[in-house]
């Protein structure tokens, strides 16, 4: 027999092998813990540099002004730090971009989740998530040379360089987020509650509307919530397509620059290190993560709101 | 170029940091089943170790490759000069040449932090940037390497702007304008009631320097409402598109882009319309648009042989009128050329202008600088 070829628990302490094998598990604890803080440090490093060299900022610029100032001119002769140009452009291209994803990406999740056979959804699914590999700059110029002048010929007025174009634009780029993440949810309802809806008599929509969307709730809000913050942090798309000129309009139809589009500018110039122009980067790079932190907020609140528990 | 590199690349990154996010919200559910056996923890072992000495061999290996590079950098407006210059030099002799743009005041930024070889300028060099070099024991060489007129454009289908004066484009332009002045019909009465869109160079360029000091008067002062780029392709682009827009360019730019802009002409003293042409630029008859370009030097590189043969390269005046006029600036006069090779040669540093621009040089005050301060 091979019995006496397995070591016993005394010999595998003799031989060092149970002290070899508790160092190992405390240095990797140890490596996985700091891994685990790296994304807690890199957070915090950025809000405490976002907030230090923003505070000299507002030490030049009064509070009020800097959000309630209508012309936003940093670098030029009459120096203006109104951030409303700015702000009401990015908010006018998330919310375009919601108008364009909310409808059309639950509709498509709706579907995908309980009405498409599997095949289709196998092949629906991938030729979606292939939108997400797009690169933003190839959005970007698409908005600028393929989008825009097809739209000029519908729309009277349409700037070549517009807020309009990205709006839409970035409504299809996030697209993918939103049907992926809330059919997901949706997918994630037991077939219980669609089996006892049914038995009850319901119909195929009513059970998709009234059973699987309330069901899914906390994860279709936090669909909506990423793609809205997403909305409001992309950069490429708008720095290309909408403009480089902080412009205070309502109309979408006209350019202007948002918040990340300004911060990309001001990036790729070489502005003098501590000088007032520098500083704008910081504060209108606080006033982006106030908000991307708003809406993260607000999706955590929901999400334990509505959330349902199987 | 490779500013823009880096931001395409983090607006990708992004891409992929967003799908972590979603699955963190999601909130996938991991469970390590099977612990591992020793056999694996084994195998972990020597992955972690391969691993690591695969970076410790690249780290060492890296460094190795150092190669005869100049390094161009500067004006975006210079830049066609530039890229042609270096492409022509590359391919004779075999020398890497990179051409940065990052305008003028960035090009002189790094010019005078040592960084690169040489830069190209819109416009003289300034007395801070003078002084910035001077801190760092650079002496440098000017050389006027072309003529540019700087052009105002519209859309092609834009019937009313022909003929401007100066103080229309001042109107327009002069730091008062900002949040006034956003209709045509409050630069002339004639022109007709549409809003005004304007495109232009950004404030790092040499072209905006030039263009603010000939149209309102003062250098690196103007309204800040426009759409301010240090990429001129997003002038061509946004005026190309709108029947409003008016902006401002180098004349290269223009020529590139006939068929898509049309050139404002602008009225003389005495009253005659001038368009921006290489013709009009170059006989000084095209006013107050007209300007030189600079390529600056760092005197101590050329004792780098690569640097030198590259100096003499741009000073041939076969390559100097060729490629300029290729690219669509006005070319300077043969004479120009032997006494800019005369200049590298004695190694005469310094500037002919007392810091700043000068508006109405023609090209022969530029051979006379290049002569004078021999």
């Amino acid at each position: 027999m091979a019995t006496n070829n397995i070591p016993t628990a005394d010999d595998l302490e003799r031989s060092g092998f149970v002290m070899r094998r508790r160092i190992l598990d405390r240095a990797m604890r140890v490596m996985l813990f700091l891994c685990a803080a790296l994304s807690v440090f890199v957070t915090t490093a950025i809000v405490v540099i976002l907030v230090r060299e923003s505070w000299q900022f507002f030490q030049q610029v009064p509070l009020l002004e800097f959000l309630t100032g209508t012309q936003w001119t940093p670098v030029f002769a009459d120096a203006q730090f109104g951030i409303l140009p700015l702000l009401s452009a990015t908010v006018q291209v998330a919310f375009l971009a919601m108008i364009i994803a909310i409808p059309l990406g639950t509709i498509m999740a709706i579907y995908l989740s309980e009405y498409a056979p599997d095949a289709v959804r196998e092949t629906m699914k991938p030729a979606l998530e292939m939108l997400e590999a797009v690169p933003t700059v190839v959005y970007g110029y698409f908005a600028l040379l393929v989008m825009t002048p097809f739209l000029q010929k519908f729309i009277p007025g349409l700037a070549g360089i517009n807020l309009l174009v990205p709006g839409i634009i970035l409504g299809i780029m996030i697209l993918p987020y939103v049907v992926s993440v809330s059919e997901d949810a949706m997918r994630a309802v037991p077939n219980s509650l669609r089996e006892g809806a049914y038995a009850l008599g319901m119909s195929r929509w009513q059970v998709a509307l009234r059973v699987v969307v309330p069901g899914a709730l906390s994860g279709i809000t936090a669909a909506y919530i990423l793609g809205m913050s997403r909305a409001v942090g992309e950069t490429m798309v708008l720095a290309i397509a909408a403009g480089q000129n902080p412009n205070l309009t309502l109309d979408p139809r006209e350019g202007a620059a948002t918040i990340t589009a300004y911060i990309v500018q001001m990036a790729l110039g070489d502005l003098p290190h501590g000088s007032l122009a520098y500083s704008t980067i910081f504060s209108t790079g606080l006033v982006l993560f106030l908000i991307t932190l708003l809406f993260n907020v607000i999706g955590f609140y929901l999400r334990r709101r509505f959330r349902e528990a199987y | 170029m490779t500013q823009l590199n880096t931001v395409k690349t983090t607006s990708h990154n992004r891409n992929f940091l967003f799908k972590l996010v979603s699955f963190e919200i999601l909130r996938v559910p991991m469970a390590f089943k099977a612990k591992p056996t020793s056999t694996q923890e084994h195998l972990m072992n020597r992955t972690i170790l391969s691993l690591s000495l695969a970076t410790a061999l690249t780290t060492v290996a890296l460094p190795a490759a150092a190669q005869e590079v100049v390094k161009v950098d500067g004006s975006s407006t210079v830049f066609p000069i530039s890229e042609a210059m270096a492409e022509e030099f590359q391919i004779k002799t075999g020398t890497r040449v990179t051409v940065g743009l990052s305008g003028t005041g960035g090009g002189f930024k790094k010019f005078c932090r040592g960084e690169t070889d040489v830069t190209g300028a819109s416009r003289p060099i300034r007395d801070i940037e003078i002084e910035l070099c001077n801190e760092n024991g650079i002496e440098y060489i000017e050389l006027p390497v072309a003529m540019d007129g700087l052009a105002n454009v519209v859309h092609p289908d834009n019937d009313w702007a022909n003929c401007m004066t100066v103080d229309e484009l001042n109107t327009i332009w002069e730091p008062e304008a900002q949040g006034k002045i956003d209709n045509w019909n409050q630069v002339r009465d004639s022109f007709p009631d549409r809003p005004l869109r304007l495109f232009g160079a950004g404030t790092d360029s040499g072209t905006y320097d030039y263009y603010t000091f000939a149209i309102t008067g003062t250098e690196h002062s103007s309204r800040g409402d426009f759409t301010a780029t240090e990429d001129d392709n997003v002038t061509v682009q946004g005026v190309s598109s709108d029947v409003n827009a008016l902006g401002f360019l180098g004349l290269a730019y223009l020529e590139e882009n006939r068929s898509r802009l049309k050139a404002v002409a602008i009225e003389q003293e005495d009253g005659s319309c001038v368009k921006p042409t290489i013709e009009s630029a170059g006989d000084g008859s095209y006013q107050p648009l007209a300007r030189p370009l600079f390529m600056y030097i760092n005197v101590e590189r050329l004792d780098r042989p690569e640097v030198q043969a590259y100096a003499d390269f741009m000073m041939t005046a076969e390559n100097g009128t060729t490629l300029v006029r290729e690219v669509g600036y006005v070319p300077l006069p043969d004479r120009a050329f032997s006494l800019g090779r005369e200049k590298v040669a004695n190694r005469v540093t310094g500037t002919y202008f007392s810091g700043g621009s000068e508006v109405g040089v023609s090209i022969d005050d530029l051979m006379g600088s290049s002569a004078e301060t021999n």
